[in-house]
């Protein structure tokens, strides 16, 4: 396909479109890296960094979701520009929750931080935060590239950190049952957890929209899901 | 066929076929302006012929109902058939094929006549009415299923070029329906319309494709896509790829029809 359009200035919204949508990305990840190293070393100072580093987040997505209105409006585009403006548009949604949900994390290690509590084993937690970071690279490389059968290894990606998400799961409940004292800071942890397994999902729903705009057809069967806490008790 | 290999989405293969073009081709004396298309139209529905000008859309169409005939230099070659016969066999009257398969042009271009004898030239022409009420009754009824008979029921004897332009159009379309085709091809009937009376023509053809069939030539993509349900992509005499309307829109399969509908420098 050639390059550029006709009319110029369709090309430079485009290429607007694309770097807001890769600053939004860059954002998200380094919101994830802090968020993560602020709970790892109960840094107050840096949680608060990443809670108010998301009102940036939240004004870049402002600022696209204004400018993929306009394309759709103006330049009524077709095909794979079709495709692209709304994949990005849909996408642009998704790194604004996972940017939500770093903060939410943030703020939870604000509090872990300030009571001092004990949150026991969080080396799985690094681990998850450590996947979603690396699908997180991936799939902006992915978005950049238009590379839908990257996008298809990343989706298959997900299914570890849910795995990891369920042994998170198992450790903390354990925890807990073997001193009550521990339960406030964990059950913290545990949405922590959550939050960043609920990122592994949004990447993966980005991945789709990805695979869609390369191939026009979204990928068939559904992704592999391995999240079982929903169906663990212990007694 | 060649066309499978093209087609990116068949159009759902239920809906039955009322005109098909095999291998067609058409000269301007030496100069090829069709070069070996083969295009099924289905029933009831709307096609569109889309591409940049001068790719043959016109040419094409025109060999729907022999309009191509009346041009002297124009050779036309290969097979058409309307319900199984072939409309280039030296027997079939082509007057009473252009009855069935009736044409709208770009520019509305009624007869120098009252908005009432525009639309009864046709049937009176063709015999299709036995006396003076019934044809009176199929002027009112195609001015109806046009869209204009409520805003010119009082004024029939006025001359047809007194109307707007989009009300012009409208009357073309009456007076291609008056003499009861089954198909109506139109050559960019929107392209001198403001956005309303082109909505207005839209929103009857919506409405016309249960009773016709419609091929329609087309500029604007946005209409093309609004309207029909098959979309035929031309360029320079050939058929570049056809299919479902939201395929070719979407995502078409030819990297030529994608530079073209997304406005690249192809
Ligand atoms: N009467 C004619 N005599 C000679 N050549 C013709 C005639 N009509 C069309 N052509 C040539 O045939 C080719 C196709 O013309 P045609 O009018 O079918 O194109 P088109 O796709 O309808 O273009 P447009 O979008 O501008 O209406 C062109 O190269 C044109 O110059
Ligand atoms: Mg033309």
């Amino acid at each position: 396909m050639s390059e550029n359009h006709i009319v110029a200035s369709f090309d430079n919204d485009m290429s607007k479109l694309e770097s807001l949508f890769q600053e939004m990305g860059d954002i998200v990840l380094v919101q994830l890296k802090d968020a993560t190293r602020a709970l790892r070393k109960e840094d107050r100072d840096l949680a608060k960094k990443v809670v108010k580093g998301d009102k940036q987040l939240n004004e870049l997505e402002r600022d696209l979701n204004d400018l993929a209105i306009k394309i759709l409006a103006l330049r009524q585009p077709f095909a794979i520009d079709l495709r692209y403006v709304l994949t990005t548009l849909k996408s642009a949604g998704h790194l604004e929750r996972m940017g939500d949900l770093t903060r939410n994390m943030a703020q939870r290690t604000r509090t872990i931080a300030k009571a001092e509590a004990e949150t026991g084993p969080i080396e799985t937690l690094i681990r998850m935060s450590k996947l979603v970071q690396g699908m997180t690279e991936t799939i902006l490389e992915a978005y950049k590239s238009r590379d839908g059968e990257l996008a298809k290894k990343v989706r298959a990606q997900d299914e570890k950190v849910d795995m990891a998400h369920n042994s998170l799961f198992r450790e903390l409940v354990t925890y807990m049952m073997e001193d009550a004292s521990n339960i406030s800071a964990c059950m913290h942890v545990l949405f922590i957890a959550k939050n960043i397994e609920r990122m592994g999902d949004n990447i993966a729903d980005i991945a789709k929209e990805i695979i869609y705009m390369t191939t026009g057809d979204w990928p068939e069967g559904k992704r592999a899901k391995s999240d079982k806490t929903s169906k663990i008790i212990f007694s | 066929m060649i066309i499978e290999t093209k087609t990116s989405q068949a159009i759902q293969s239920n809906t039955p076929t009322i005109m098909t073009a095999n291998n067609v081709d058409v000269f301007y004396g030496k100069k090829q302006a069709i070069c070996n298309v083969s295009l099924n139209i289905p029933e009831n529905q709307i096609t569109a012929l889309i591409g940049p000008s001068g790719c043959g859309k016109s040419t094409f169409l025109r060999c729907f109902n022999r309009m191509n005939d009346t041009i002297n230099i124009c050779r036309v070659s290969g097979e058409i058939k309307f319900s199984g016969q072939n409309i280039y066999d030296p027997k079939v009257d082509v007057v009473a094929l252009r009855s069935r398969i009736g044409m709208v042009f770009q520019k509305a271009n009624p007869f120098p006549k009252s908005i009432f004898e525009n639309v009864a030239y046709g049937p009176r022409i063709h015999g299709l009415a036995e006396s003076k009420d019934e044809l009176e009754s199929i002027v009112i009824r195609s001015l109806k299923r046009a869209g204009l008979y409520d805003e010119v029921s009082d004024r029939l004897s006025e001359p047809g070029t007194s109307l707007s332009g989009g009300q012009q159009q409208r009357l073309c379309i009456a007076r291609a329906i008056a003499v009861d085709p089954q198909v109506i091809l139109m050559d960019e009937p929107c392209s001198a319309l403001d956005p309303i009376a082109t909505a207005i023509i839209e929103d009857l053809m919506e409405t016309m494709k249960k009773k016709y069939t419609i091929v329609i030539v087309t500029h604007s993509m946005q209409q093309a896509a609004r309207v029909s349900q098959q979309t035929a992509f031309f360029h320079l005499g050939e058929l570049v790829e056809s299919g479902d309307t939201q395929a070719i829109f979407t995502n078409p399969i030819q990297e030529r029809t994608q530079n073209y509908i997304s406005g690249r420098i192809g």
